[in-house]
């Protein structure tokens, strides 16, 4: 007995130790579990911050955008500058000469402002802008000629930029865009109170300028509006229907085996390789014009065609065999099957698939930069034929140019693209979560 | 009349059709639709059908032929003097016609043959737009008589409906394959003229990239080189700082969403990841040239480096950033769907959480994550707006990520925005640029796909 109770005290003995080298073992093995959790919750962190420094870096350089500095000033719309022969036609109305008055009613101001280099440097803070809205406004209300309105008018870039502190005023004046003199009649006028902020209706409704106080995201988007509506027109219904053809008609057969290994490379294919396509195919083979919206979309059709395509048999095949089997029971044929069952229980799917393709070709550049959409556009385009930019390429053509007003253009051009994409992510996640059903 | 309009009427005429249809078909058995084949409706989608599709043919033959029958017209109308021209003068002359003719000034003066043709060619256009307006018209007229004199109680519209419908979705099937063709048609095509001028040897091995082409014969440096070496040691470059950057990153967060994470903050999690994957380019190229590109200056010159203006880093940290949720979301599916019963019988042997994940979840979802990666290098060779705003257009030689690189997709932009002679080596050679790209990229497609289906494991 004794004996035996020796043994079990040895190997009792046995296991502490072990046990004891266990402990230290452990030890290590748990901190590499914090440190590996660490990694993993590092990772996420990462991933979150860069998010976070690329929006947050985004709407602070463009949220100062939407608001514009204007100089309000009293306007004396001389009849000898707009139409001297009050004949009231609207053509001399449009070619009256109002950069004239506007540089009056600034220098009004200054009177004692002499010489005609110091004039040019006062008259400087305006904008060419200026000119154009008051011609605007004769052209719309022409019994404004002859009598003196208070007005706000655009002042040039480089005083926007100045009140937004992205000019110093501690750099010297050989350097600096403004002179001393050209601050000191800011700092005046501001005395005044004559210097205000205003919402910058103009950056959305104007198309593209030299000047950074003028430009507008205008033309962009209705570019981009053509460009997505001639892409949903052709990628929807081609999308749709192959997607019902492979899904419900289609035997599995090389041919169509042919067709989905297709439809997955193109899915892989990079988005500059369509634009080539674009440009040999639809503009020198087909002889399409460049620059036009429609060829734009025809591209990112073909582009976002594998999204389409993916999505819409995917909602396909959530429908249950049995909304088909009880259709073709009391006597549908398969064509009604699809089309008066089937299709309407997969659209909430196909939808959603949709926007979200729609929203990545919103944000698509690089084809367009292959078919001529990167031109300098002014006018708004009427239709997909027009010569057209589009949101995003505007904001490549902004990020390239020099001037400091444009880089919080480009920061809030950003800011609208993001919104629109939000918007369309959003309406999608919140028709797959009110329509889509469950099986 | 125009063919917006043209296309409007067309569409008035096809709903007439419709009714037109429908009603013959109701008339045909006297109100009692019973005896009726088909239902109306399909009738009436019949008479449509032969009311617009003809017609719609018609036109899309014609707008295909007319401007090339214009051409030739115009072309024949030249005189005497023209007609030897050598090919490449010869389309210089056209498009001069044809901007003459589409109302842009093409500056300079103008000689009068050429304003001659620009009139023809308007003439002929008028002809033309009125010609197909009376064609397609009378097409579609006819095609809506055909139509509806077939109608009877017997006939089955339902059938003709329908087979007509199936045969518009196996066209709309093969759109694909078109697309495919077109692009590798197109790519080889075009890079067949570029090494007809441009040897392949020295295209693919060369170590001098500098496009240019002359515009005089006898111009110094008229050749100008396409070594594309350096353009692909860049593209691996950023690549390869872009992947150093996503793989962990990515890897990592897939993991921990995937086996530690809880369901609020996977919650909270995957749409911001998702959010950075929906992120345009563009804005990612922005946030590189404007953000990080003057940070990682700043942070050079402080500890005594020299970071170019345009660098490698910049726009490969921004890219690793873009391809983030690209690793992750793959990561994530291929991780989950590791069975539970594996991480099950790996913890209750004693390991702990992340030994489960090393020595059991990550070996069997190996395959797929190795896909995901390569589907992800894919993605950033393929990338263009990053590097196009951040990593510079100088083809340098260099393996230094702060230095500028220059990428293939940057070169073909480089090459082909602006007005471009369209028979130039330097053009031809973006396509040849397209080409090596999308072989590329397909290659890894390919592998990725095989990686899974040869090393996958499957569990019952």
């Amino acid at each position: 007995m004794a004996q035996g109770g020796d043994q079990i005290e040895t190997l009792g003995q046995e296991v502490r130790v072990t046990f004891k080298l266990d402990e230290r073992r452990l030890r290590h093995r748990h901190a590499a579990e914090t440190r590996f959790r660490f990694y993993g919750l590092l990772g996420i962190a990462l991933a979150v911050l860069a998010l976070g420094v690329l929006l947050v870096t985004i709407v602070a350089k463009g949220h100062t955008a939407f608001f514009q500095s204007r100089v309000v000033v009293d306007v004396f719309f001389d009849p000898a500058l707009i139409d001297p022969e009050a004949s009231g036609d609207p053509k001399i109305l449009a070619k009256g000469n109002y950069g004239a008055i506007a540089k009056r009613s600034l220098s009004a101001l200054f009177p004692e402002v002499s010489g005609r280099r110091d004039k040019r440097a006062l008259t400087r803070l305006l904008s060419d802008g200026a000119a154009r809205e008051l011609r605007g406004m004769v052209i719309t209300n022409p019994g404004l000629i002859g009598s003196s309105q208070t007005r706000s008018l655009l002042v040039s870039d480089d005083v926007d930029m100045l009140r937004k502190g992205h000019i110093s005023r501690d750099i010297p004046e050989t350097q600096r865009a403004l002179s001393d003199k050209q601050l000191a009649w800011l700092d005046a006028l501001a005395e005044e109170g004559r210097l205000k902020s205003s919402f910058a209706l103009g950056f959305f409704t104007s198309g593209d300028s030299r000047e950074p106080e003028l430009a507008g995201i205008g033309s962009a988007t209705m570019g981009s509006l053509w460009t997505i509506l001639t892409c949903l027109l052709l990628s929807v219904p081609l999308g749709v229907m192959t997607a019902v053809y492979l899904e419900e008609f289609a035997a599995r057969n090389r041919w169509t085996d042919l067709i989905e290994v297709n439809i997955n490379n193109l899915a892989a294919v990079p988005s500059i390789v369509f634009g080539l396509l674009g440009l040999a195919v639809f503009l020198n083979v087909f002889g399409m014009p460049r620059s036009a919206p429609l060829v734009g979309g025809m591209v990112l059709a073909l582009m976002t065609l594998p999204t389409v395509i993916i999505a819409s048999r995917a909602a396909l095949m959530s429908v249950p065999p049995s909304t088909r089997d009880a259709a073709l029971s009391v006597g549908a044929s398969p064509m009604q099957v699809v089309l008066h069952h089937v299709l309407p229980l997969a659209m909430p799917g196909i939808m959603t698939g949709t926007i979200i393709g729609m929203a990545r070709a919103l944000g698509e550049t690089a084809p367009l930069l292959m078919i001529g959409m990167v031109a300098f556009i002014v006018d708004v385009p009427d239709g997909p034929l027009d010569p057209a930019t589009a949101l995003p390429v505007q904001i490549y053509i902004w990020a390239d140019s020099p001037e400091r007003g444009f880089v919080e253009k480009t920061s809030a051009a950003i800011m609208v693209l993001l919104a629109f994409l939000i918007l369309m992510n959003t309406s999608a996640v919140l028709i797959r979560q009110r329509f889509e059903k469950r099986w | 009349m125009s063919l917006t309009i043209l296309l409007f009427v067309l569409l008035g005429l096809s709903a007439l059709a419709f009714y037109l249809g429908r009603q013959r078909a109701v008339m045909a058995v006297g109100g009692e639709l019973r005896r009726l084949h088909s239902l109306p409706s399909y009738h009436g989608a019949y008479v449509a059908i032969w009311c617009s599709v003809p017609a719609l043919l018609t036109i899309v033959v014609w707008a295909v032929l007319e401007s090339h029958v214009a051409d030739f017209l115009v072309v024949g109308d030249l005189p005497e003097s023209y007609t030897g021209m050598p090919a490449d003068a010869k389309g210089l002359l056209l498009n001069d016609i044809h901007n003459l003719a589409n109302g842009l000034n093409t500056g300079g003066n103008i000689k009068p043959a050429v304003q001659a043709a620009a009139d023809n060619l308007v003439r002929y256009r008028a002809i033309a737009t009125a010609a197909l307006t009376i064609v397609a018209l009378a097409v579609a007229f006819l095609g809506l008589l055909y139509a509806r004199r077939r109608i009877t109680s017997a006939f089955h519209a339902r059938d003709a409906v329908e087979r007509a419908l199936s045969i518009l979705l196996i066209i709309s099937s093969t759109v694909a394959i078109f697309t495919t063709i077109g692009i590798v048609l197109s790519l080889l095509f075009e890079s067949i003229r570029f090494f007809a001028k441009v040897p392949i040897y020295d295209f693919l091995f060369g170590l001098q990239w500098s496009p240019q082409t002359a515009i005089r014969a006898d111009q110094v440096g008229a050749t100008g080189s396409f070594g594309a070496i350096p353009l692909f040691v860049g593209t691996l470059l950023v690549t390869v700082i872009a992947m150093l950057v996503a793989a962990p990153i990515g890897l990592m967060s897939a993991i921990y969403l995937s086996e530690y994470a809880s369901p609020r903050l996977r919650a909270i999690t995957k749409p911001v990841l998702e959010v950075l994957a929906g992120v345009p380019t563009v804005v990612y190229g922005f946030f590189a040239a404007i953000t990080v590109t003057p940070m990682l200056r700043e942070v050079g010159a402080g500890i005594g480096l020299d970071v170019a203006s345009e660098s490698a880093l910049a726009a490969g940290l921004v890219m690793g950033i873009m391809i983030i949720p690209f690793v992750s979301s793959l990561s994530d599916d291929v991780i989950n769907a590791v069975p539970q019963t594996m991480r099950d019988g790996s913890l209750a042997l004693g390991a702990t959480p992340s030994e489960t994940i090393k020595r059991v979840v990550l070996p069997a979802a190996l395959p797929g994550v190795v896909a995901a990666i390569l589907l992800a290098i894919s993605r950033a060779i393929g990338e263009t707006m990053i590097v196009v705003m951040a990593a510079g257009l100088a083809a340098n030689m260099t393996a230094n990520p702060l230095q500028a690189v220059t990428t293939v997709t940057v070169q073909i932009v480089t090459l082909l925005v602006g007005d471009q002679e369209f028979d130039s080596a330097k053009t031809l050679a973006a396509f040849a640029l397209g080409l090596v790209l999308l072989l590329v990229t397909l290659a890894l497609n390919v592998v990725a796909l095989r990686v899974v289906r040869r090393y996958r494991e499957i569990y019952e």
